[in-house]
């Protein structure tokens, strides 16, 4: 059962992420990319993380792909297209040279495969014992603090930055 | 996967086959005639003229901007209030520390005039 | 074996759901016109059938006999999916919403809710956080001025207020200690969240109006401005659509409103399911009898009230139900 839905999950995720690279339409290209990250929210419901499975869809489908999208339809790229042809040659060599290097950062993860699995601290069961939620807000807010903090001031810095920066245009 | 999520995913399929149902029987069912009236844009009666897909004001960028920050802002609160019986004082000030610092971002974009629209 | 009798019954209850649901929802759009019609002293509709009891029935004959129009120049893909997206996204909502208790049927458990989602209340933000692009992308692929204008409206409206919407919330969590909507209606056995959290209750009504649009916050469908608004440009059972998603809504809504603040399914003598009924439908009267009453809002003062107003009290009812909590644990 759970193989079955990683498979459909995984494959749709795939098919969905390709759809993003391939499809003419920047507009396009956004909705395949919220599809993504919603078949991703179902990855991660298959290994038991509730939580993150909302916040995934939540802020990422739900959030920043609003303001993907604003950025699209509103400065109308679709007239932008025309422009791109120079340069492209070289956009295309730096496109292929950082997926090979991603490829390489990821590989050996891939073949960390073989190693011997060793359990955390938090195996399914004991998650699965008080609901994902539960664990991580224990920790964020004990274990974690001082990060939580930070955030709050990173935040802040997006916060005024934004702000700044549109102002200025005004 | 927790069991809930089962029937979950029976009723999204459920769900998305009659949308498509009705969007199909909308697109087949019936005959269409299209003119080139019938199919303008509407504009009051008019031609249209220019395009209908214009820039916009920056303010909705900000406005997008400020809604992902303060979208997060929620959902650090949301486990936070899951546990807070357990926290008590002591998770009520590291909320309070957390929100503030967020809070004085909405008063420097209010500040700025981000918030103001004629 | 197990497993297939399993997922069929989940398919006939979805099925079942759903049908009550699309039931419910143009039934729904005959009680708000002819309430409507009362609160402005009209008769309503009243020709098919006794008391125009027959009027949905027509409605949906005439929206799938409608000819079905593209407008020049849309996206069409696109323009096909918005409105779909408005109608699915709104129904899965109702998929955490439970509206009784668990029966045991023949040996078998059958949850008074199509599923009960540990993390139901998160889903039901998250799916209505989806909910965004049905608009967005159905103004924008029409290639109208006033859909663009009203989608672009819609958008910004709605991420707005979701914000607010997601924190009146936030207290009744910390009350409760779980995002489960059934847990939450157990844990108000004694007095309803809604006499505890008069504030959230408030805050959550006004972010949820501008949620789904609704007068005094229909902006982006503002009929006097923009005509339609995002869904201008359609027509039949696509605009049907978009019609089922808002009023499907109405339901959710009246929904988590029962289940949050009113103590969900439990009431003394009648049954659990029709003491969800009778809250949701005062939820939806509630509704109709604003849109009777209050005048539309002006964009600024739209804007204003979310940010500077709803926001910081929400936060500020947060902080206050915490620091309540802190003080006296026990109560």
């Amino acid at each position: 059962m759970e193989a079955l839905f990683f498979y459909l999950f995984g494959g749709l995720a795939l098919i969905s992420s390709f759809f993003v690279i391939f499809l003419r339409k920047p507009v396009h290209n956004a909705v395949a990319l919220i599809f993504t990250f919603f078949c991703l929210a179902g990855l991660y419901l298959i290994l038991g993380a509730e939580f993150v499975a909302m916040i995934q869809v939540l802020v990422y489908a739900g959030a920043i792909m609003v303001l993907f999208l604003f950025v699209i339809m509103l400065l109308n790229l679709e007239e932008e297209e025309a422009i791109e042809g120079r340069g492209n040659k070289f956009r295309r060599w730096l496109g292929g040279f950082a997926a090979v290097v991603v490829f390489l950062l990821l590989a050996p993860v891939w073949l960390m495969q073989a190693l011997p699995v060793v359990k955390g601290t938090f195996p399914p069961e004991k998650v699965q014992e008080l609901g994902n939620t539960v664990w991580i807000a224990r920790l964020l807010f004990t274990d974690y603090l001082l990060p939580f903090e930070v955030a709050s001031v990173l935040l802040l810095a997006a916060i005024v930055g934004a702000v700044f920066f549109a102002m200025k245009r005004m | 996967m927790p069991e809930s999520y089962v029937p979950i995913f029976v009723f999204l399929v459920v769900n998305v086959a009659v949308a498509v149902l009705i969007i199909a029987l909308s697109t087949y069912l019936v005959k269409r005639k299209p003119t080139a009236q019938k199919l303008m844009p509407y504009e009051c009666g008019m031609d249209p003229f220019g395009t209908a897909r214009k820039r916009f004001s920056v303010k909705f960028f900000v406005v997008a901007m400020l809604f992902i920050i303060f979208d997060i802002e929620a959902v650090f609160l949301y486990p936070w209030a899951v546990v807070f019986k357990d926290l008590k004082l002591f998770g009520l000030i590291e909320m309070v520390v957390f929100i503030a610092v967020l809070l004085l971002g909405l008063f420097y974009a209010w500040k700025k005039g981000a918030l103001e629209w004629q | 074996m197990e497993l297939l009798t399993y997922l069929a019954l989940m398919g006939l209850k979805s099925i079942a759901v759903l049908g009550f649901l699309l039931f419910a929802a143009s039934y729904l759009v005959l009680g708000e016109r002819k309430l409507l019609a009362r609160f402005q002293v009209r008769y309503g509709p009243n020709r098919a059938g006794p008391w125009g009891l027959l009027q949905p029935i027509a409605d949906m004959i005439k929206l799938l006999a409608k000819e079905d129009i593209v407008p020049q120049g849309a996206d069409r893909k696109l323009f096909l999916l918005a409105p779909a997206l408005v109608a699915t996204t709104a129904l899965l909502s109702f998929g955490a919403v439970p509206w009784g208790p668990e029966l045991v049927l023949g040996g078998r458990k059958i949850e008074g809710a199509v599923a009960d989602v540990q993390v139901g209340l998160l889903y039901i933000f998250a799916m209505s956080s989806l909910s965004v692009y049905g608009i967005a992308l159905g103004g924008w692929a029409s290639n109208s001025k006033y859909s663009l204008l009203g989608a672009v409206r819609g958008a910004a409206q709605m991420i707005s207020y979701e914000i607010s919407l997601g924190l009146s919330l936030a207290p009744i969590v910390m009350l409760s200690g779980s995002f489960s909507l059934r847990e939450i209606v157990e844990a108000q056995e004694k007095v309803p969240f809604g006499l505890i959290q008069p504030v959230s209750l408030f805050l959550f009504l006004t972010s949820a109006l501008a949620e789904i649009k609704r007068i005094p916050f229909d902006l982006p469908e503002a009929e006097n401005e923009l005509v339609a608004g995002y869904h201008t440009e359609y027509s039949g059972m696509r605009f049907g659509l978009f019609f089922l998603g808002e009023y499907v809504n109405i339901i959710v809504l009246g929904g988590v409103v029962a289940n949050m603040f009113l103590g969900g399914w439990k009431g003394p003598l009648l049954p659990p399911l029709l003491w969800f009924v009778i809250k949701v439908l005062a939820v939806a009267f509630f509704l109709i009898w604003v849109r009777a009453t209050l005048p539309r809002l002006r964009y600024d003062q739209l804007m204003h009230l979310g940010w500077k107003l709803l926001l910081p009290l929400s936060v500020l009812n947060v902080i206050l139900t915490g620091a309540v909590l802190a003080a006296w644990p026990k109560s």
